[in-house]
């Protein structure tokens, strides 16, 4: 009696796990990187339930970290916080590039992905989408505002915002004069450049209204105009463009910091066959074409641009000119110390009075 | 004779509610004066009204004849002795009973020797130290009274503070507190529901009911001459027979009651028809001598024995009549009787009253 | 007899489980954690650093002691601000209206902390619905920024906090019988004696264990201090919030949080005993 129910039990277990294995997609990505109506559409062809869970890079990062890899399929870092995250934790597994529909992608920004996520002759990730960080004026209240050392423009005492984050660190690193990803390989020299960083952000710190901490908190700051100029990201610069003309993205003078977001498989990921399809459909030109008009980045997808609305070409064109696309500064991989040595700043302008 | 306290038409509504209806009063300095009356008849609104946490809606209240309205209760001189008694946990015994003298900026000194002086007095030397909850019911009771009395008012009010204690230990405060009250010569008014407290220990009783005084009288006065049919039923026990008035001649009363005719004292001047006529279980006499003259007599059926000691009770029924209590003294003189007896009984007619 | 005990193993179980898995098992792994660092290559290797660094490094202290003098701070102000409140809602308010003034505290904590906060960014900020009124009603010229300040920032902990404060004085002042306030009065004291004599020595287990609840809550803070606080206002979590995510330093991460469980215990130690208390007293 006892063994049969024990039987019953472990069947209806193992039936469920496995039919759970099978229809479940766990997706960690960022905020708008899954649309609903994708979603939706996905599950209807497919029969796999998608489930979403937002987060961003350092995130992504801790929970794989603290998972070994596992509790999600597939996830969606950024390219250049892969591999040296990989070296030490080995949190993902390496793709099958044979799986993917790579003729939907752009050979270029493939190669460039293979190349910056390569550890020990494998490779850890494929493009998804591309943007830029930089600048998001209020063309009406601060005209002339053209580079990140704008930030630190008395001018616009009261009316700057930017994210305590790293990417600040680096825009101004480059407005200053320096090239911080030459840098990388020199932990000593990058700390001490961003000592000078950190003491100028500091001297500054009374023009700052407030670090913004999430996308839409600075999309609000800059929307009711208590903010006119802000470092932020070039699709969110866009949507408020259409809300409101006076308000766009500005490619900084000293480069726009390019990134490029991808599919990786964490390394315990359970439904790496759904992972894949999941990578396929979003690169579709059709599906690809339709992110990129609800959310404004551009992906790595081949041929979208007949399914593009006009306005969304037009974003590009409007904040980029040629010379600006060649000057963007695009993320090589991060070794893990330099963040250390960021955090460590950052905390102290933020500390400072 | 000072006048300690004296209350003047002294009147409490609450919205429509008139809780207290037009009291007065006078308490002469060293009496024990008590207020009794059922829960509810407004005693404790009007204890509350002297010690200042209430307002009089109307009427006057002079304590050694300053007028007290409008002062707040800190600074009356009156204290209140709580029904619950309200000791501070948080503090022992000398700290709750200095507490006042504190607030008086006392001398530490003269504090504690006030302290030690009034713990003397209430049978508690050397408690000081004790905690609150290490005290019995009866040692709190005194503390309580020792907090008051230790800042010599003008009056100490006394909210039902024997009302917790079982009964063999309120008999012997009841006793205690009479005591205490006549050493230190302090004036108390006291409320109770008890009519026995407020026999025992009271020098005047005033009965209330509704809101309004009823009687106020000398304990035996109360018990033997009742004014209102209230204070006969409310003050000791009695029986109370309906009837038909059929003459008055002075003070005496012709009744007749379920058959028979009774001579009764007539307890007010003005006598409706319709009559009540009270009388005490203690009043009757059992088997009456036929010579004794000015006594109605009646002819009962015992139908049970109360057995209750000393308060031990017939029960008797009256044909076609009410049932009727009646004292059984345990004297072994009755000893015989039981249950399905017929039984004489009878009664002077002074010890019967009539009210409408 | 045997199955008694049975009974109670069954029983005791899930608690020792709940216990030792949830509780005790990650807390030993963590404190294992911050004993270890790694070096550049990723090597690790037993050491105090992590401990050692938080003392050396002044960053991380005066954000800890940052972070516990505003705690202190808000606990004071919250007590403060809850005890007239608990006092009129048991003593003064009808009974019948009493449970709904009770209720009406608990509101604001029927949404999440992060939609309340928002409410008050929405509340207090410069194009916010207070400098609307504001500028409608002429008393200001100009709007004027309310949030990213010390100030806003300790009102919202207070308001977050307020109701941990006012539950266990409801309790306790609701135990308070109402003629000890009276006899007090009646034997002549002042309403400032018997609120000091009377009513706070009545009160302080509630008072304590409520401030207690409060600074913990305040010093595990992290959304308040953050979203309202503004650009200077590092706050202790956030610092253990750094190491984990933004430096990959879990060992650094673990000691920061060994740590906060260590400097709170002591100011709370420290705390009972300047008020002559014990926890034991508190608890119950």
């Amino acid at each position: 009696m006892k063994k049969v129910l024990v039987g019953v039990i472990s069947i209806l277990f193992l039936s469920v796990s496995l039919g759970w294995a099978q229809s479940t997609l766990k997706l960690l990505t960022w905020k708008g990187y899954a649309p609903k109506e994708l979603v939706e559409k996905f599950e209807k062809q497919t029969g796999i339930k998608v489930e979403v869970t937002y987060s961003n890079n350092e995130e992504m990062i801790a929970k794989l970290r603290a998972t070994r890899g596992g509790g999600f399929d597939l996830i969606q870092p950024s390219q250049d916080r892969i591999a040296s995250v990989q070296a030490k934790y080995h949190i993902y597994q390496p793709l099958d590039y044979s799986k993917i529909k790579t003729e939907n992608i752009i050979p270029s920004m493939l190669e460039a992905v293979k190349k910056n996520t390569l550890v020990q002759g494998k490779s850890y990730a494929v493009p998804f989408c591309w943007g830029t960080s930089g600048l998001i004026v209020n063309k009406k209240f601060a005209p002339e505002a053209s580079d990140y050392t704008d930030l630190l423009n008395p001018k616009y005492k009261g009316r700057i915002s930017y994210r305590l984050k790293r990417p600040t660190l680096i825009g101004l690193a480059f407005a200053l004069g320096y090239n911080p990803f030459e840098l990388y390989s020199n932990p000593q020299e990058y700390a001490k450049m961003m000592e000078k960083i950190g003491e100028k952000l500091i001297a500054s710190k009374s023009l700052v209204k407030n670090y913004w901490t999430n996308g839409d908190a600075l999309l609000e700051l800059l929307r009711s105009k208590e903010v006119f100029v802000a470092m932020g990201w070039d699709g969110g610069g866009w949507k408020l463009h259409k809300e409101n003309p006076d308000i766009d993205f500005v490619a900084p003078k000293s480069g726009a910091l390019g990134w490029i977001d991808t599919f990786a498989l964490p390394a315990k990921a359970k439904n790496v066959d759904a992972a894949y399809k999941w990578i396929n459909f979003m690169l579709e030109p059709e599906n690809a074409a339709y992110f990129t008009n609800k959310e404004g980045y551009f992906t790595a997808s081949k041929g979208v641009e007949k399914f593009l609305l006009p306005e969304i070409k037009d974003n590009l064109t409007r904040s980029f000119s040629s010379a600006d696309i060649d000057n963007i500064k695009w993320y090589p991989p991060v070794p893990a110390q330099i963040e250390a040595i960021e955090a460590k700043i950052l905390d102290k302008v933020k500390a400072a009075r | 004779m000072v006048v300690d306290l004296k209350v003047e038409k002294v009147s409490k509504v609450f919205g429509t509610f008139k809780a207290v209806d037009e009291v007065s009063f006078e308490v002469v300095s060293g009496n024990f004066f008590s207020i009794l009356g059922p829960s509810g008849c407004g005693k404790t609104t009007l204890l509350r009204m002297i010690a200042g946490f209430l307002e009089p809606t109307e009427g006057q209240i002079y304590i050694r004849q300053k007028l007290v309205n409008g002062i707040p209760p800190n600074q009356r001189p009156v204290n209140l002795v709580f029904q619950n008694l309200a000791l501070f946990p948080m503090m022992n015994v000398f700290e709750n009973i200095a507490f006042g003298l504190k607030r008086r900026k006392v001398e530490k000194k003269v504090i504690e020797a006030k302290v030690k002086d009034i713990l003397a007095r209430v049978g508690l030397s050397g408690f000081e130290k004790k905690k609150i909850n290490e005290l019995s019911g009866g040692q709190k009771q005194r503390v309580a009274i020792a907090r008051a009395l230790v800042l010599e008012p003008s009056v100490l009010l006394l909210d039902e503070p024997l009302g917790a204690l079982d009964l063999k230990l309120r008999e012997q405060m009841k006793v205690e507190l009479k005591k205490l009250q006549a050493e230190v010569g302090t004036t108390f008014v006291y409320i109770t529901h008890d009519q026995s407290e407020a026999l025992v220990m009271s020098d005047f009783v005033a009965v209330m009911n509704k809101g309004r005084f009823e009687q106020i009288d000398t304990p035996q006065n109360l018990y033997r001459s009742p004014k209102t049919a209230f204070v006969a039923k409310f003050v000791g026990d009695n029986n109370a027979l309906e009837g038909e008035m059929l003459k008055k001649e002075g003070e005496m009363v012709l009744v007749s009651a379920y058959g028979h005719e009774f001579w009764v004292r007539a307890g007010s001047y003005r006598l409706g028809k319709k009559i009540s006529v009270f009388i005490r279980p203690e009043s009757f006499l059992l088997e009456p001598e036929e010579n004794l003259s000015k006594v109605n007599r009646l002819k009962v059926k015992i139908k049970d024995i109360l057995f209750d000691g000393a308060n031990s009770k017939l029960l008797c029924l009256l044909p076609a009549g009410p049932e009727i209590m009646v004292a059984l003294p345990q004297n072994k003189k009755f000893a015989h009787l039981k249950p399905g007896d017929d039984l004489n009984i009878g009664w002077f007619y002074e010890d019967s009253l009539a009210f409408s | 007899m045997a199955g008694k005990k049975l009974g109670f193993y069954v029983f005791f179980i899930p608690v020792f489980l709940w216990l030792f898995l949830l509780i005790v098992v990650p807390h030993i792994e963590l404190f294992l954690m911050s004993l270890r660092t790694e070096d550049w290559v990723g090597n690790t290797s037993w050491s105090l650093a992590n401990y050692k660094n938080f003392f050396s490094e002044p960053i991380y202290w005066l954000t800890f002691v940052r972070t516990a003098i505003y705690s202190i701070l808000v606990t004071c102000i919250t007590a403060i601000i809850a005890f007239p409140v608990a006092f009129f809602i048991t003593k003064v308010a009808n009974p019948r209206f009493s449970g709904f003034l009770a209720v009406l505290l608990l509101m604001p904590f029927w949404v999440s902390e992060l939609v309340r906060v928002y409410g008050w960014m929405i509340l207090l900020r410069e194009s916010g619905v207070i400098n609307h009124f504001l500028l409608q009603l002429g008393l200001i010229s100009k709007s004027v920024e309310m949030l990213y300040n010390d100030i806003s920032m300790v009102m919202v902990l207070v308001y977050t906090s307020m109701l941990f404060m006012v539950v266990p004085l409801l309790s306790v002042l609701e135990s308070l019988d109402d003629s000890l306030i009276e006899a007090a009065y009646d034997l002549g004291a002042s309403s400032w004696t018997i609120l000091t004599k009377i009513i706070l020595p009545h009160s302080k287990p509630g008072l304590t264990s409520g401030a207690i609840v409060v600074f913990m809550l305040t010093l595990g803070n992290y959304l308040t201090p953050n979203l309202i606080g503004g650009k200077s206002s590092l706050w202790f979590t956030e610092q253990i919030y750094t190491q984990f995510i933004a430096s990959f330093n879990w060992n650094q991460g673990a000691a920061f949080g060994f740590l906060l469980l260590a400097l709170s215990s002591l100011i709370i130690w420290i705390g009972l005993k300047l008020t002559r208390q014990n926890l034991t007293k508190v608890v119950q």
